[in-house]
């Protein structure tokens, strides 16, 4: 460290492999071809909603009345103003369908970011100091695990009055619990390795070394946690809205449109069979993209 | 043996402890109780006669030590909306959801075993994808869209199954379909991955070169040892399910634990709600309890950990 020179010489060393390794690690990536089709499905979803105001062919929240329950172009009495249909109260269910992606993404980064670093905070303390923090943790794990988050969740809500806001704070504060057990196992792997002990021989401080070096580290099994989260996480708020507890209307959750177009689905399944369909592709593109993350993380774990 | 069981009790009894606090406190602190459940437009005055008839008053350390007595004691007190008391309401929709809880589980075991153990045999053969298909599909189709593709599908199209109610074995056919393909990807992979795993153990080659015939090697040998982690599985899932039966519950109306949960919900109904989460969180820590026991007789190795 003192030596610019040496330390250059070391770095460069220990750079080689760790290069040609990232490649390969990519190249396992790419050859895969579910990671590849859930990845790019996923950055189509992102697309969608970050440039819903462009596609939308109408508003999301504007009612016509003279326009209701029109379904889509592929029945007879479908029409192309309206791609998707409308709803019953006359909204184009296309604008409202790509508006959705925007409230489901949302749900799942902003949950995940709460979880993520409440999970991540106690995973990383548990699994460096050990003992006591450790126990406090399993118990805490232990506890948040054997009540339902949908019953809590529900519960909470019913109470607090729910909003979108409230429901990402509900789950975000419920879901910390895989974040805190697989960060846990990772810190106490890395937490034995030379490179930690090697600068606490140098003298750097507790915070320094977890900062420094334990969260660089295990930040591949977090973004793996957090894929798969964010996935559960959406899955909940559908579950939530559709339940009537979640987002409320007249935001064009996919959960919350299943649940207006419960009432007559005798009549037009397809306002139930679309919003349905978007969120099981999805759940589908987050879970491929995850694996496949997972896999390219531990090649062990591959069967 | 003893000492783990007794360690695992003791934590088993104090996460039950927390889950009870849990459950009264969430309640409290999230809200005026007094407030909620008098309504809108309520007057002072009978905001303040709610408080006084349901001990709201009192410091709410002493409300909870009075309730967790209560409850230790069978008394879950009485419920706002259905003006009964909660244990026997409880109890009566019990049976619902545990028929509904074990039926799923066993569908789902009677999906995941074949089909796990086939994808592991035949590995990386069509027959491991389609099993991994169903997987992911199973992973990703929101529980209560597929029930809805259910009720279209058998109730409106086929008109075989009746849509809602639970007089019947046929109203449980869908709702144990609907949570039961949800717990069957989780045992499929660990019982693909114990088969590959054990297929490839001593005892197993030994078997095949002593010439044992190959349904004896996989039924007797393997899928025996390949089993044992679905045990403590089958424990964790079946609380999940349980859990799960609110959504499924309330969609078709099957009138057991589930769905009473969401009705006192949507009712602001407290004391069933309180009774609620924690009859099913106690039912959780109890099947972990089981299953970390099971795991332990069945593996010598965890008990010394």
């Amino acid at each position: 460290m003192q030596n610019p020179e040496t330390g250059t010489a070391v770095l460069s060393v220990a750079d080689a492999p760790e290069l040609s390794e990232g490649r390969k690690l990519l190249r396992r990536f790419l050859g895969q071809k579910a990671f590849t089709l859930g990845f790019g499905l996923l950055a189509l979803f992102i697309a969608i909603a970050l440039l819903a105001p462009l596609l939308a062919p109408h508003d999301p929240y504007g009612q016509d009345l003279t326009a209701r329950n029109v379904p889509p172009f592929w029945y007879a009495k479908g029409d192309w103003v309206h791609p998707l249909g409308t709803d019953p109260l006359g909204r184009d269910y296309l604008s409202r369908l790509i508006y959705g992606a925007r409230i489901s993404l949302l749900i799942g980064i902003c949950v995940v970011i709460i979880s993520g670093v409440v999970g991540t905070t106690m995973g990383v303390l548990a699994g460096y100091f050990g003992g006591r923090i450790d126990m406090a943790m399993t118990f805490l794990v232990t506890t948040r695990l054997s009540m339902p988050v949908i019953l809590v969740a529900l519960a909470v809500v019913a109470i607090i009055g729910s909003s979108l806001w409230i429901v990402i704070l509900v789950l975000g504060l419920l879901k910390w619990d895989r974040f805190a057990v697989v960060m846990r196992s990772a810190t106490q792997q890395v937490r034995s390795l030379d490179y930690v002990a090697a600068a606490q021989a140098a003298g750097a401080s507790t915070t320094r070394i977890i900062l420094g070096e334990v969260l660089p580290n295990i930040a591949p099994h977090l973004i793996v946690v957090a894929t798969l989260e964010a996935a559960s996480a959406i899955l909940l708020e559908a579950a939530l809205s559709f339940l009537g507890l979640g987002v409320q209307p007249p935001l064009p959750s996919w959960g919350l449109m299943i649940s207006e177009a419960k009432v007559h689905m005798f009549f037009s399944f397809w306002q139930i069979a679309l919003p349905g369909s978007a969120l099981a592709l999805l759940i589908f593109a987050i879970n491929l993209a995850g694996d496949g993350l997972r896999d390219a993380i531990s090649p062990e774990g591959r069967n | 043996m003893l000492g783990f069981i007794l360690k695992r009790l003791g934590l088993a009894l104090l996460v039950a402890l927390a889950v009870s606090a849990i459950a009264f406190f969430l309640l409290r602190l999230t809200g005026d109780v007094a407030v909620a459940i008098a309504g809108e437009g309520a007057r002072q005055a009978d905001i303040e006669l709610i408080r006084k008839t349901y001990g709201l008053d009192r410091p709410v350390v002493i409300q909870y030590l009075d309730w967790l007595w209560k409850t230790l004691n069978g008394d879950l007190g009485t419920s706002i909306y259905f003006k009964t008391n909660v244990a026997p309401l409880i109890i009566d929709k019990l049976p619902v959801t545990l028929i509904l809880g074990l039926s799923s589980l066993a569908l789902a075991l009677a999906i995941s075993i074949p089909l796990g153990v086939l994808a592991a045999i035949y590995a990386n053969s069509w027959i491991d994808r389609v099993a991994l298909a169903i997987a992911v599909v199973g992973q990703a189709l929101p529980n209560f869209f597929f029930a809805l593709i259910l009720v279209m599908l058998f109730s409106i199209t086929l008109r075989w199954l009746p849509v809602s109610g639970s007089q019947t074995w046929q109203h449980y056919v869908m709702p144990t379909i609907a949570l039961g393909y949800y717990a069957a990807p989780a045992f499929m992979r660990l019982i693909r991955a114990g088969m590959i795993e054990v297929l490839s153990a001593d005892y197993v080659r030994t078997a095949r070169a002593k010439g044992l015939p190959a349904h004896k090697i996989i039924f007797k040998h393997a899928l025996r040892n390949a089993v044992v982690p679905v045990v403590a599985l089958a424990a964790v899932q079946l609380g999940f399910l349980l859990g799960g039966s609110v959504v499924i519950e309330t969609i078709f109306a099957l009138d057991g634990l589930g769905y009473l949960a969401y009705q006192s919900i949507t009712y602001k109904d407290f004391p069933v709600m309180q009774a609620v989460v924690l009859l099913l969180s106690v039912v959780y820590v109890l099947l972990t309890l089981l299953a970390d026991i099971a795991n332990a007789w069945l593996d010598p190795r965890i008990r010394v950990a």
